[in-house]
């Protein structure tokens, strides 16, 4: 629970400690090489561009004119602006919130005033109205979009910031299953007297498992983590499942290091087995594959479908849970699609391939 | 005199501590393990043969959950005892509690297994009913007892549940058979994959294929038609009566007939 009380109450005492998180954590800024994060801007500051202009006119007609002549500003310092945070990411990421959202605010101001300013001495030899208040005018306009841009991105983290304290809460209490939980202690009891040193393998794959469920949620980690987790996972369970679990790997050595959320691959699997491999009599198989795609990583999993084994609140659960984390880090950069294909259940997700640098 | 004891559980080390523990207990308790089964079905095949006279049984097993397995058991002349192991099952347990079985929680412990032991030896146990009311789900199979055997038939391959007199037969696209329990119970427990079409019988959801018409019978009134339901791998059609008509109709129209497999 203290954990889960720091994550909602906490976020203003420990900037500098979460700063090094790759992306919106509490009291951050946005992460400026989201595509998400770029849409939104862009989308936003031409409506703003296109209602000053609708504003402005005195007829209808007069609106596209109208709009042409604001986005002579507006779109080079938008571009340069996102631009220049693109590229200084980390170092606006680094930043305490304050400081970062004074640095963003002052950019796109300077920005502004700057392309206001070219615009009306290139334009003052023709002989139209160039008044030096145009500079002034534009940097105005700028600050009040960005801190309009900047408010609704602390109230969108604000909305996911439960997700995240749920997504710890329930990973604590429900992702690691009472079930699994005590089967797996029972494997293990047998096994402190028939082979000793078994079990102390058992007890420390177990140890792990638990330190990773308990580890920060906000922080992303390399594929090949997330692999070696969910090894140790399945370990435990061949001692319970025996024949019965099949796994099949199939991993490219290019996303092994790719960055991903923390504890997603091993409930993943964890589904698989209870919903797959348990219900079933026979040995049953898991899938699991990751490639690259272009500039993604697709994770494919999957398991034998038994319809009338299906858990199914359960099993929606987990999945809108890693849904949502998935959102929270890399907005529509990532999708997750479930189908069920002849007898078998197919899980896939495709994130963007970020590397640690 | 050592009690005789049928270890039921999908999981191989569990079924080894237990056999453990009893090991451990049996100056207080004399226990003898006298066959396991990796589920509910293995179970009863081995039944009456090992002449068990207590199963310890695992409540999530697949193909067939405990509780079930317990049902079936009551059908035997002598049925085994039963207390139920599970890890982690809430609702599970909360039954149990409320209709007197007994259960044990994995990881089990010695004193815990040995009071249950004591207890089951001597005390009453709980029936057919109590099982049943503890049992969450719909059974997946039927059960009939035939030279002493239990014989399961799955829900699924039954066609339709006909009630006469005190019997209900259920038909196969194979054989039929005879089971003592009322179509009304069955109803109830079976909602979703069963439809009634006739005061005495239900069909399976699943191979509904159609209606047609069929031939008035002598002295019947030809003029207001008779329907029977087309059933796949079934030739004669089920007479559906005239008072079920308008609500297999209905089903027949929302096409709700192949979703709730």
């Amino acid at each position: 629970m203290s954990q889960a009380f720091s994550l909602c109450f906490g976020p203003r005492l420990s900037l500098n400690e979460h700063a090094k998180s790759i992306r919106q954590t509490h009291g951050a800024l946005p992460d400026f090489r989201s595509l998400g994060v770029f849409t939104r801007v862009l989308l936003a500051a031409n409506a703003a561009g296109a209602i000053a202009a609708a504003l402005r006119a005195d007829r209808i007609q007069e609106i596209p004119d109208r709009f042409e002549r604001i986005a002579m500003v507006l779109e080079p310092s938008l571009l340069g602006t996102l631009a220049v945070l693109y590229i200084g990411s980390r170092l606006f990421a680094r930043l305490p919130y304050v400081a970062g959202l004074a640095a963003v605010l002052c950019l796109a101001a300077a920005f502004s005033a700057a392309v206001a300013a070219a615009m009306a001495t290139l334009s003052a030899p023709f002989g139209q109205a160039a008044a030096g208040g145009d500079a002034l005018w534009s940097a105005c306009y700028a600050l009040l979009l960005t801190g309009a841009l900047a408010y609704y991105f602390r109230l969108r983290e604000r909305s996911f910031s439960p997700a995240l304290a749920e997504a710890r809460l329930q990973a604590l209490q429900a992702r690691i299953r009472p079930h699994f939980l005590f089967n797996c202690l029972n494997a293990v009891l047998v096994l402190v007297r028939r082979d000793p040193q078994r079990a102390e393998a058992a007890l420390e794959d177990m140890a792990d498992l638990f330190r990773s469920v308990m580890a920060d949620a906000r922080k992303l980690v390399p594929l090949a983590d997330e692999i070696a987790l969910t090894r140790q996972y399945l370990a435990l369970e061949t001692l319970r499942l025996g024949d019965r679990l099949k796994v099949d790997w199939d991993v490219e050595d290019a996303v092994l290091d790719v960055l991903m959320p923390p504890m997603l691959l091993q409930p993943l699997v964890e589904n698989a087995v209870y919903h797959g491999v348990e219900p079933g009599i026979d040995p049953g198989l898991i899938e699991i594959r990751a490639r690259r795609v272009g500039d993604s990583m697709e994770l494919s999993l999957s398991n034998p479908y038994h319809p009338d084994y299906q858990h199914l609140q359960g099993n929606r659960m987990a999945l809108a849970n890693i849904g949502e984390r998935l959102a929270l880090h890399f907005d529509v950069e990532a999708a997750l699609e479930t189908a069920v294909s002849g007898e078998r259940f197919r899980i896939l997700i495709r994130m963007p391939c970020r590397k640690a640098q | 005199m050592s009690l005789a004891i049928l270890l039921v559980d999908d999981e191989a080390p569990a079924r080894e501590r237990l056999r453990e523990l009893l090991r451990d207990g049996c100056a207080e308790v004399p226990t003898e393990v006298v066959a396991e089964a990796a589920s509910g079905p293995e179970a009863l095949s081995l039944l009456p043969e090992c002449a068990a006279q207590l199963a310890l049984v695992d409540i999530h097993m697949p193909l067939m959950n405990g509780i079930e397995l317990a049902r079936h058991f009551q059908l035997l002349d002598h049925p085994p005892g039963v207390i139920f192991v599970t890890a982690h099952d809430h609702y599970a347990v909360e039954a149990f509690e409320l209709n007197a079985i007994d259960y044990l929680l994995k990881p089990v412990r010695l004193p815990r297994l040995l009071a249950a032991l004591r207890k089951a030896s001597a005390g009453p146990r709980a029936g057919r009913d109590e099982f049943a009311r503890a049992d969450p789900g719909p059974r997946r199979y039927f059960s009939v007892v035939e030279r002493g055997k239990v014989t399961l038939v799955a829900v699924e391959r039954v066609l339709f549940l006909k009630a006469e007199l005190k019997y209900v037969t259920l038909h196969t696209l194979e054989r039929d058979f005879l089971v003592e329990e009322s179509l009304n119970q069955l109803e109830q427990e079976l909602s979703g994959m069963f439809v009634r079409v006739h005061r005495n019988c239900l069909v399976a959801r699943r191979y509904i294929r159609g209606v047609e018409q069929m031939k008035p019978e002598p002295g019947e009134d030809a003029a207001e038609p008779h329907w029977g339901v087309l059933l796949e791998g079934c030739v004669d059609p089920v007479a559906v009566s005239r008072r079920q008509w308008p609500s297999v109709k209905e089903l027949l129209k929302s096409g709700l007939l192949k979703g709730k497999n």
